[in-house]
């Protein structure tokens, strides 16, 4: 079977438009890239300062005064812009970043995202979550449907808030849910699993699609 | 154009800072940061700072090396999850090692840094808003719908990176070097600055001039 990261990294690539500024987050958002059709046309950003971000940079051919948000050197297409923090910022809390693709580790029924800390355990800090998470029109959550046995979609998160109701879909190995005002909605599930199996990981209610 | 002459070594350019000093650091993940003055204040080696970031570098690079001396004593930041060695401190078993972390929204650091340098009391944000960064924050109503107050944040240093500058301290950036440390040079009682390059005044086009050199107290080559 395929890394389930690959399956939800290539599923959440078919939620991005042409012609779109897109913002993906760090660590799993950012493969969404590798999934993006030949010859689209979607304008990336990155949040230290680059519009119309390119591909990686190869071997021998870094440039390290051009990183993405992760560290990692990358190249930009025709048409880049380079910007300072507050630029890049006001970019995202002024609603101009059409889509943002993040990791989460706790997604509840109300659309509020958890992404930033585990008190005591792990504080890698929000970053830029808190701003693209309240500032992007449309959320799309990336994640692993649960960790270790036990979701990661619940009624309600355990973990201190990242922003409250903004998270729009949420796409994981076993299923693709959209936050509707009545809950969450199941609208497609991954073949390789049942609702059934999808329903006993998702410790929220879910309601089916009648498309599914 | 007679000017002062701003050229100094790093060890000269960081000597005017004492214990207890504030300083802001540019750079995002490294790049765009002013390591030579980095290491010079290691070597200075005073204490008790308080460090403004966008991150905390990565071990062994950036302020990761104030870090590790044991000389920071606050470190306000947007992101430290490169940095295993922040945990650590902020968990020390002796309370006088411990190091006090305030995480901060990035946009919020950079747009308080901004308010800090140019004469704003502050600016209204919804981001944070419902979590734990909201705490102790002032809430303001504006056509019914509910802020924050961010106050502006100024320091007492300033490390800017640019990849030109002239020596006036004019500087400009390449690539994603630019970040917070335009921000950051206006925020600041004393800024210094490094640059890869230094060129005469006057070599630099004007149109690509992004950090006007008033704000620059002192020019480092590196």
């Amino acid at each position: 079977m395929k890394d389930p990261k690959e399956i939800i990294a290539a599923r959440a690539a078919k939620e991005l438009k042409d012609g779109e500024i897109v913002n993906l987050g760090i660590g799993l958002p950012t493969m969404v890239a590798d999934y993006l059709p030949e010859g689209s046309n979607i304008v990336l950003q990155s949040e230290n300062g680059i519009l119309n971000m390119g591909v990686s940079a190869k071997e021998g051919e870094e440039d390290f005064e051009i990183i993405n948000a992760g560290g990692k050197c990358v190249t930009v297409k025709s048409g880049a812009v380079f910007t300072d923090s507050a630029v890049s910022f006001g970019i995202i809390r002024g609603g101009h970043v059409d889509t943002t693709v993040l990791g989460a580790l706790e997604v509840d029924e109300k659309g509020n995202l958890s992404n930033w800390i585990i008190p005591n355990v792990l504080m890698p800090g929000m970053g830029g979550a808190m701003d693209l998470a309240a500032g992007a029109n449309k959320v799309i959550v990336t994640m692993l449907h649960s960790q270790k046995g036990k979701p990661k979609i619940v009624k309600k998160c355990s973990l201190p808030y990242t922003a409250l109701k903004v998270v729009n879909l949420i796409v994981t190995e076993m299923a693709v849910i959209e936050v509707v005002r009545e809950g969450l909605l199941l609208k497609e599930i991954n073949p390789d699993y049942t609702l059934q199996e999808v329903k006993k990981l998702t410790g929220a209610r879910l309601i089916i699609s009648p498309n599914l | 154009m007679s000017i002062k002459n701003k050229i100094q070594k790093a060890d000269e350019a960081v000597s005017v800072i004492g214990d207890g000093a504030s300083i802001m650091i540019g750079g995002f993940l490294c790049c765009g940061m002013a390591e030579i003055l980095i290491d010079a204040l290691v070597k200075k080696g005073s204490k008790n700072l308080t460090l403004i970031v966008n991150d905390a570098s990565f071990p062994g690079r950036g302020v990761d090396k104030l870090l590790s001396a044991g000389q920071v004593k606050r470190l306000i930041a947007g992101h430290v999850g490169t940095n295993p060695n922040v945990v650590k401190r902020v968990n020390a078993p002796q309370k006088s090692d411990r190091l006090e972390c305030i995480l901060v929204p990035l946009g919020t650091i950079a747009e308080r840094i901004r308010a800090g340098g140019f004469g704003l009391g502050g600016f209204l944000t919804t981001v944070g808003i419902g979590t734990l960064a909201a705490k102790g924050k002032k809430t303001v109503s504006v056509d019914g719908k509910k802020y924050l107050l961010e106050l502006p944040l100024k320091a007492d240093f300033a490390f800017i990176y640019a990849s030109v500058a002239d020596k006036f301290g004019n500087g400009a950036y390449r690539g994603s070097t630019r970040n917070l440390n335009p921000l950051m040079a206006s925020a600041a009682k004393h800024s210094i600055l490094a640059a890869k390059e230094i060129v005469e005044i006057g070599q630099i086009d004007p149109n690509n001039i992004v950090t006007p050199g008033i704000f620059i107290k002192s020019i480092v080559e590196g």
